[in-house]
């Protein structure tokens, strides 16, 4: 499977919930239908809420993967 | 990003619902809406309006605050008694958000200035008190083709209805015109439960805000009908009148009228 390539990424390390999942969305409002965003989330609610308000909005999301040190990054293609 | 984070933040559990998002609350921002009266209806519909980021307020009332007002106009605090309606208003909307534009007008509406006032906002917001004043605005709302949002109150009951000009019915297709002069009680005689002034008033800041963001099915053609003492909310379906004497097939009344004030 070739890597996706990122067309914009968001750090959202260290936000709370639910300005994580606004910025979330204010960032793919401002994308293309079938973009990919990248986006850093804590552990916790973070991880547990922004993915399904995400896919709740029409979106996919197409990998989450666990960093090292607590935080994890989805790939969100625009629906 | 282009929003700054305060506005992020402010607004953000507007932004999370899909109908509001960032361009909805972008659309509030922008939006004029004049709200008649900073009483018992006003000051809900104000606070709320305000509340949400409606870029330009219009407040409109020639009253000062009396002791008896502060049961239910919940703009107004003890400490404002004796002041004029417009002024504590003012101070309490900018505390509440600073980013809003807010402007007082001292006065009563008249058939003089009433489309002068409204011609510069997008929606009007009544929450005058009496038949005379209602049926001017109804009036001018649809000269100026301005979306208006009525809501009146007493006792423990209340009715709102939402008009867009050409699109639904005006106050009007119901009420053809005042009551008879000492026909109904109103202003001072009549007695209301300050929360049935709450019910409604946020009824009609939600219809402005909806009639902003152009989502959801607002009261245009339903005259939404509130009994609290029961608790009971019904509905009746309003057609839009050819015979109205304003908005019908053959108007009669082609201008501003000045009705007789009883209080």
């Amino acid at each position: 499977m070739t890597e996706i390539k990122a067309d914009d990424s968001l750090d959202l390390r260290g936000v709370h919930c639910p300005i994580n999942f606004v910025k979330t969305k204010l960032k793919l409002d401002e994308m293309a239908s079938g973009d990919f965003l990248e986006v850093l989330l804590d552990e916790g609610d973070p991880i547990a809420n922004v993915p399904r308000s995400v896919k709740e909005e029409g979106h996919q999301i197409l990998k989450v993967g666990k960093a090292e040190n607590g935080y994890y990054t989805i790939l969100i293609e625009k629906g | 990003m282009a929003y700054s984070e305060d506005w992020i933040e402010r607004y953000s559990r507007h932004i999370i619902l899909s109908e509001v998002g960032g361009d909805g609350q972008q659309k509030i921002g922008n939006a004029k809406v004049l709200v008649l009266g900073a009483g018992g209806l006003g000051s809900p519909v104000a606070l709320y309006l305000a509340a949400a980021g409606v870029g330009t307020l219009g407040i409109v009332d020639n009253d000062v605050v009396d002791l008896s007002n502060l049961q239910r106009q919940i703009l107004h605090h003890t400490p404002d008694i004796g002041r004029p309606k417009v002024d504590s208003a003012i101070e309490k909307l900018q505390a509440i958000n600073p980013d809003i534009t807010v402007r007082p007008y001292r006065l009563m509406v008249d058939s003089t200035n009433i489309l002068d006032i409204i011609s510069d906002y997008d929606i009007v917001v009544d929450g005058t008190d009496n038949f005379p004043t209602r049926f001017l605005v109804n009036d001018a709302c649809y000269f100026a083709k301005k979306p208006l949002v009525h809501g009146a109150i007493l006792r423990f009951d209340g009715q709102a209805f939402t008009i867009v000009p050409d699109e639904g019915p005006c106050y009007r297709c119901i009420f053809r015109e005042p009551p008879p002069v000492g026909s109904v009680p109103n202003c001072s005689q009549a007695g209301i439960l300050g929360a049935v002034a709450g019910m409604i008033g946020t009824i009609q800041a939600t219809e402005a805000l909806k009639l902003i963001i152009g989502k959801g099915q607002t009261l245009t053609g339903r005259l939404l009908i509130v009994d609290a003492l029961d608790m009971s909310f019904r509905q009746t379906k309003i057609r839009k009148d050819p015979d109205c004497p304003i908005c019908g097939d053959n108007p009669t009344v082609t201008e501003l009228v000045d009705y007789e004030w009883v209080c």
